[in-house]
């Protein structure tokens, strides 16, 4: 018996330590909230802290007295049980002294809550939309606009018996093909919102996440200290692709953002351009291929053999297989799950995939869909 | 009103025996031993599921099942514990206890009784088949968000229609134990001598008929959005996607108090038993219950303080969410004040008890970061989140439920269990789950999103993350592994435990005072018991024993005392 009275007084000492061990000494070990890079995140993270002490000196006091209680009064210590069964005094502190610590963390809350919400005097802005499973960016101030969606090694990395050691791969799933870059030193407002289910944009060192609704845009801002590499994810279940949606902020100097934003406009111009040529049957191919792994494979597998009852199988499919014209239908505007292409890619992509879905695997129809075709049909 | 006729019952009791006792029962006991049975059941499937989901997770890389798949297991682990684990459990106790504790031959309504379990094999039949149907079982979380969860395959309408079957189970259930407990109490038992376990329960109750037909309301509304072209939740319908959200919590809420509130009760009357000490402030215990289910309703959207609500609308949620920590926090201070200067009795159910105190505490504690409207921000949706609901509408639940399936096992079955195994079971469980449980909050801490298929390795998620990914793991095995010795040392001890005779705890509450035990059909044989004192008159100075049973007449106390017929 006494044994075991023991073993439940170490139990409560090693609650209690474990949980005190949580905001010091462990602090070092990278168990404990990020501090982040903005204003934001430093209050979260005070106040994170502060709930932290309290919460560990009430764990200590109530943990204490019930140690207390069952290690002195026990039957084997030949404890009598006394007769009280209520005391007004007591319950007048005890309703009190809570009530007055829980203000005591209302009041700093409700201003941090309201600091967070003047997204006013924004010097940029930024629209995020979330997409099954991919993120799209847009730069409303310089036209910009592009998709980050998991990196290539990464999601050769994370198919089912790809036989690749995700030890051997940099960032493994929290690598993007393109990241979000932002300037520091700037306010910058976010607009959130989504395209098909419920996702979540979430970087942890902004301090704060928030839910990307199809139909809603959510504002919020940031104002980022210290240019780098800050790295998030998807928090809101999105489908079974939901952790394979990183996001990659890079933060960096006024100087080097206005560059990137020319490097950026230039592109898109010469990417628009594309729809006007001619493209060879290789050139399709291999870019089909990227844009294929990028937006398809997802749902309908990299080798095309889609799952049961969710995604169709391309490999062999009818609509693959079928006339071009009701390919490219489907692929524009979508059908059920499938999402509404035209509002992602641009003619070349479009074209590419096509072309690459009718010739790859088990497909043969030989087709070279031009991007002029797509150009007309949209 | 509360004077029910036993005599009129006496010609049904022709036991019907073999799988018809079983079918047709309306006694409370076969019917609280079958849910019981069943809660059972579910929970080994519940927990293979979260084995499934702890293998995956155990190193990065690993995959044993696709991420679709891993899906439908959180979401499906997740129903099953609640509604088919955890609720039955308690409705199963309540079934049993209820009409003991009350001095009443049987519940109000037996075959109404006997209908509301029957429904819940046909409910788990259809939620569990849809893993065999095309697109596979649902895989949207057991939240159920639109737009997401009407992109679910063929199982979907069946996931709609078992919900409906267990909210019409519950809600059956609910009628019956109020009908019950208002027009069946024995003589002379007022309201303020009922046990808290009846107090918790008749809130629950209410909580059930309240909540329940809003769920059934939000997902049938799913269901039109899906197969009949309504858009409640499409916003380019002009419907509203967030508006789900609230109403799935507006039942969401209350619901972590349907499982939480009755094992409030049942923890209650075992510490008092077993600490030999009446319960620390029983009308403040009671105010405290109303105060949680009445508030239980205003404080939803602290689920959703990421959706992106008015910041003042954030705040009057996170104001009402500290306002039901008040009561939730009297209810603790008052059973530790009732263990204090006790004469505490470390049998197995009061060891279950004393953890459920401190993974209650835990949990709650853990509430103050994500009931506050800026620090849930980084919070929500992570580990954190899984570790707080875990601890406090998992764990504790549950090792009420053992204490009070320990406490009771001798007046259910006249035997008594094996004290070695159960301590076993014990200090596995407790300790097992503290490993699985307490390391998950510093993943939420780090940022470990939840309902995550695989993770990621880099200095965001570092290193200390698969640590405690792999210890939680192992634990969790260990913890599954333990629940067996629980199902061995039930059945070895219904066939070859020794005797418990009526009163082996000496309790002082109405069930352990029937004729017989394990009780017949009827309870109390020809004449119902007249109440004459509260539930707790334990060490009551001046009397031979340390406990008073209700049924002991107020002349048969010593002068000089003045508790126990006061205080009811």
């Amino acid at each position: 018996m006494s044994v075991n009275k023991l073993k439940q007084t170490v139990l409560a000492v090693i609650a209690v330590s474990l949980f005190l061990a949580s905001g010091t000494a462990l602090a070092d070990y990278a168990l404990n909230l990020t501090e982040g890079v903005t204003p934001t995140s430093h209050r979260v993270y005070e106040l994170h802290m502060i709930i932290l002490y309290i919460v560990t000196a009430i764990g200590v006091v109530v943990f204490g007295v019930m140690g207390w209680s069952i290690f002195h009064h026990r039957k084997s210590k030949g404890a009598v049980a006394h007769q009280f069964h209520h005391s007004t005094m007591t319950e007048i502190i005890w309703t009190t002294v809570p009530i007055l610590i829980l203000i005591g963390m209302a009041v700093p809350a409700t201003k941090t809550l309201i600091f967070m919400k003047q997204t006013g005097d924004a010097e940029m802005t930024i629209k995020v939309t979330g997409y099954q499973w991919k993120w799209k960016y847009d730069y409303l101030d310089e036209g910009i606009s592009f998709f980050s969606a998991l990196h290539q090694d990464s999601n050769e990395a994370r198919q089912i018996d790809s036989g690749i050691d995700p030890n051997t791969i940099e960032n493994y799933l929290l690598e993007v093909d393109k990241p979000l870059v932002l300037p520091v030193e700037t306010k910058i407002r976010i607009l959130i919102t989504a395209a098909d289910v419920i996702h979540a944009w979430w970087v942890p060192d902004l301090g704060w996440k928030r839910d990307a609704i199809p139909g809603f845009i959510n504002d919020n801002w940031t104002y980022i200290k210290e240019p780098g590499v800050y790295r998030g994810q998807c928090a809101e279940l999105c489908g079974k692709d939901h952790g394979y949606m990183p996001i990659v902020l890079n933060a960096v100097s006024k100087e080097e953002y206005a560059a990137w934003v020319e490097e950026q406009k230039a592109e898109q111009i010469e990417a628009a351009s594309g729809s006007d040529r001619e493209w060879s049957m290789d050139e399709l191919m291999e870019k089909g291929k990227t844009v294929y792994a990028a937006n398809c494979a997802s749902c309908h597998l990299p080798e095309g053999q889609g799952i049961e009852g969710l995604f169709p199988a391309l490999n062999g499919g009818a609509i693959v297989n079928g006339p071009v014209s009701e390919h490219v239908n489907i692929v524009l505007n979508g059908k059920n799950m499938m999402p509404v292409f035209k509002a992602q890619l641009n003619d070349v992509d479009i074209a590419a995939a096509i072309t690459y879905e009718r010739n790859s695997w088990d497909n043969s129809t030989g087709d070279v869909i031009q991007p002029s075709v797509v150009k007309i049909a949209r | 009103m509360s004077y029910a006729a036993v005599h009129e019952d006496d010609h049904h009791d022709h036991k019907p025996t073999g799988i018809g006792r079983w079918l047709f029962s309306t006694n409370h006991k076969d019917i609280g031993t079958m849910y019981l049975v069943f809660a059972l059941i579910m929970f080994f499937v519940g927990g293979a599921m979260a084995m499934v989901i702890r293998a995956e997770l155990f190193q990065p890389g690993l995959q044993y099942v696709d991420p679709q798949f891993f899906n439908s297991m959180t979401t499906i682990h997740a129903l099953v514990m609640i509604f088919g684990a955890l609720m039955p459990a308690g409705v199963g106790l309540a079934n049993w206890m209820i009409p003991m504790m009350i001095g009443a031959p049987d519940m109000a309504m037996p075959r109404m009784n006997n209908m509301s379990f029957w429904i819940l094999p046909f409910a788990f039949t259809l939620l569990l088949s849809t893993f065999f149907m095309q697109g596979g079982a649902p895989a949207a979380g057991w939240t159920m968000y639109p737009p997401l969860v009407l992109q679910m395959g063929d199982g979907f309408p069946f996931l709609i229609f078992a919900i409906h079957f267990l909210g019409l189970s519950s809600i059956m259930g609910a009628i019956n134990i109020i009908a019950t407990v208002f027009n069946m109490r024995a003589p002379h038992m007022g309201f303020m001598k009922l046990p808290l376990f009846v107090w918790t329960w008749i809130i629950t109750a209410f909580l059930l008929i309240a909540a329940m037909p809003v769920f059934a309301g939000a997902v049938t509304m799913l269901l039109t959005d899906k197969y009949f072209g309504t858009a409640f939740f499409d916003a380019a319908g002009g419907g509203d996607p967030v508006m789900f959200q609230h109403l799935f919590w507006f039942f969401g809420h209350p619901e972590v108090y349907i499982v939480a509130l009755p094992a409030f009760g049942m923890v209650s009357d075992v510490l008092a038993t077993h600490a030999r000490k009446n319960i620390f402030g029983y009308r403040m215990m009671v105010w405290a219950i109303l105060a949680i289910g009445g508030l239980s309703f205003v404080v939803w959207a602290h689920h959703m303080y990421v959706s992106g609500m008015n910041p003042y609308f954030g705040f009057f949620f996170a104001t009402t969410t500290l306002i039901i920590a008040i009561p939730t926090a009297l209810k603790v201070y008052n059973w530790v004040l009732t263990l204090w200067q006790g004469n505490i009795h470390l049998r197995v159910p009061m060891l279950f008890a004393i953890a459920f105190i401190f993974t209650f505490v835990h949990g709650g504690l853990t509430g103050l970061f994500l009931g506050n409207v800026v620090v849930d921000l980084p919070l929500s949706d992570t580990y954190f989140v899984v570790a707080h609901f875990h601890m406090v509408m998992g764990v504790s639940p549950v090792l009420v439920v053992f204490a009070s399936i320990y406490h009771w096992f001798p007046k259910m079955s006249g035997r008594m269990f094996n004290e070695t195994l159960g301590r076993w079971h014990f200090w596995l469980t407790f300790l097992g789950t503290y490993s699985i449980y307490l390391p998950m909050h510093y993943l939420g801490f780090l940022g470990v999103p939840r309902r995550y298929y695989a993770m990621g390795t880099t200095d965001f998620i570092p290193e200390s993350a698969q640590t405690l990914n792999a210890t939680m793991t192992i634990a969790a095995i260990i913890v599954a592994l333990a629940q067996l010795i629980f199902l061995y040392n039930m059945v070895i001890s219904l066939r070859n435990g020794k005797k418990s005779g009526p009163n082996p705890w000496g309790a002082t509450t109405l069930e352990w005072q029937t004729p017989d035990t394990p009780p017949k059909h009827g309870n109390w044989g020809d004449e119902l018991p007249v109440v004459h004192r509260w539930p707790y008159d334990y060490s009551v100075p001046g009397e031979e024993q340390d406990f008073t049973p209700q049924t002991v007449p107020a002349s048969e106390v010593p002068v000089g005392r003045d508790h126990g017929v006061t205080h009811g």
